[in-house]
């Protein structure tokens, strides 16, 4: 838990004042530099030509977004569908996690530069193989996240409610479950930034729209500057993602601020 | 007529012996605190009794019969409090209610008139981690006492606690008490705490525990807050010695 520096907007902003100024300072000496070296922009665009790109193309990049979230999100709520139904059914059959761990596992070994080209061939160019890439990534983290998160139960919540005569799915419902909020939250907000990444890349191999597609088109060009332009685009998208997970994680476990304004 | 009774139980958990041979019985109505030096297996008695555990010798017998799984029979209160962090207190508190299928609004309005007499006006809808620890415990205990069980079983309840705190929850606890008569079943290793209690006090030797003495005590209550009378003392004196000379050193 971080301590001494209040818990307000005022504080965090405070807090974010060092990241703030050292990005900012980076991106002064990058444009500073581009300009006295007189370096090419189809090597290396200054950052002022980057925003003047994202202005001119922000119908094209709008445009490609969208696709791009679509993917991410629906490929992310179907990971975390099937990661939630079977975290479930493994925490009530643990010789079945014995059996299908190591599969999972084995999933997350498989490079994506040969599975993202296999998915758009057996799946064409339209969103099934995004959707598979993005389940594929983020779908063992969650799984993770929750079975470790229901493991972490208080061992003496659970006696007691065995002593009140709860069921197992009692003790699930009231307090496996709620237990393992804290770590389904935190492999949500990891999770979303490879989610993110993994629907560019599976775009990159094979797509008809999408960030993923104005990369490939803007190298394929020689334009630096429209990459750079749609790579600011794709963080950006992260970290609103990754900020409405943290705000969801707020709001939907309050308690967890409960007791440290004291 | 005893409410429980226990009938030379004997338990081992692995390769671990934790009890060799325990007797002991709870009348109705009655304090009883079960003394013994820290891992002689007091925890493990209180966990045959709620059904956690099944003894591998011995009987537990409730109102005469044998104790039934699943009985209903036990409100149980573990060593820490067991508050669950994201229930408010007032759901905390309605815990054993609402398994045994009460709704929650009948529990929370069965609950509510409790919160004064347990000093917890006002933080119905706080949680956990804004209660002080004698709070905690006073809620803990509101919980286990709102399910109306026949027999109260405390483990180490103030066991947590700075020593102010205890000695005003004892305080409170034996006025409680006094009022209500649960039977109850406390576990501690605070002499002064049994003796302040109870009706009567079993000791347990190490592990694998037996019990090596039985002490009634009668010294008149309210206990705390006045001098206790000589025998009482004497008592205490002799019930500490007991455990000391369980501790091996
Ligand atoms: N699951 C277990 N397997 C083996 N030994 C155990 C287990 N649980 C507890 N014990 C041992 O049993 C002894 C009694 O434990 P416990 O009942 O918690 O003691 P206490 O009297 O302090 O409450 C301890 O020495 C402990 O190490
Ligand atoms: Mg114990």
């Amino acid at each position: 838990m971080t301590k001494g520096l209040p818990r307000s907007a005022g504080g965090r902003l405070i807090r974010g004042l060092p990241a703030l100024g050292s990005v900012a300072a980076a991106i002064v000496l990058w444009e500073i530099y581009v300009r006295l070296s007189g370096i090419s922009p189809l090597v290396l665009p200054a950052p002022s030509r980057v925003v003047e790109q994202m202005a001119a193309n922000r119908a094209l990049l709008w445009e490609n977004t969208l696709p791009t979230l679509s993917a991410t999100l629906t490929g992310f709520a179907f990971s975390v569908s099937i990661a939630f139904a079977l975290s479930v059914a493994l925490d009530f059959l643990p010789k079945l996690r014995r059996a299908l761990f190591p599969i999972f596992v084995v999933s997350q070994t498989l490079p994506l530069v040969a599975i993202a080209p296999l998915a758009v061939l057996w799946f064409g160019f339209g969103l099934t193989p995004k959707i598979l890439l993005v389940a594929l990534v983020t779908f063992f983290p969650m799984l993770v996240a929750l079975v470790d998160g229901y493991e972490a139960t208080d061992p003496e919540i659970e006696t007691l409610m065995r002593s009140m005569g709860a069921s197992r799915w009692k003790v699930f419902r009231a307090a496996r479950f709620p237990s393992a909020m804290p770590y389904f939250f935190a492999g949500l907000r990891i999770s979303i930034t490879y989610a993110v990444v993994a629907a560019i890349f599976s775009e990159y191999v094979g797509a008809r729209a999408g960030l993923g597609i104005v990369i490939l088109n803007a190298k394929n060009s020689f334009r630096p500057d429209l990459m750079l332009a749609a790579v600011v685009v794709s963080s950006t998208l992260t970290l609103v993602l990754f900020g409405v997970s943290a705000l969801l994680q707020r709001v939907l476990l309050r308690w967890r601020e409960a007791g440290q304004g004291q | 007529m005893n409410a429980l009774e226990l009938r030379n139980v004997g338990v081992s958990l692995g390769e671990t012996e934790v009890l060799d041979d325990v007797s002991l019985r709870v009348g109705q109505g009655e304090f009883v605190s079960i003394l013994g030096p820290s891992g002689a297996g007091k925890s493990t008695l209180f966990r045959l009794l709620t059904g956690a555990l099944e003894p591998d010798r011995g009987e537990i017998l409730l109102d005469g019969s044998t104790l039934k799984r699943n009985a209903t029979t036990f409100a149980f209160m573990p060593q820490r409090d067991a508050l669950m962090p994201w229930r408010r207190i007032i759901d905390n508190v309605i815990l054993g209610l609402e398994v045994q299928g009460v709704s929650r609004a009948e529990a929370r309005a069965r609950a509510l008139p409790l919160f004064a007499e347990f000093g917890l006006a006002g933080f119905e809808e706080r949680y956990p981690a804004e209660l002080s620890g004698g709070m905690r415990q006073r809620a803990a205990l509101l919980r286990t006492v709102i399910q109306a069980r026949p027999v109260q079983l405390l483990d180490e309840p103030f066991g947590a606690l700075d020593a102010l705190t205890r000695a005003q929850m004892q305080r409170w606890l034996e006025d409680r008490w006094r009022g209500a008569r649960w039977t109850t079943l406390l576990v501690t290793h605070d002499v002064r705490e049994a003796v302040a209690l109870s009706d009567r006090i079993y000791v347990l030797s190490r592990r694998p525990a037996r019990v090596i003495s039985e002490v009634v005590v009668r010294a008149p209550r309210p206990r705390l807050g006045t001098a206790l009378p000589a025998e009482a003392r004497a008592q205490e004196e002799e019930l500490l010695n007991t455990l000391l000379s369980q501790t091996g050193e």
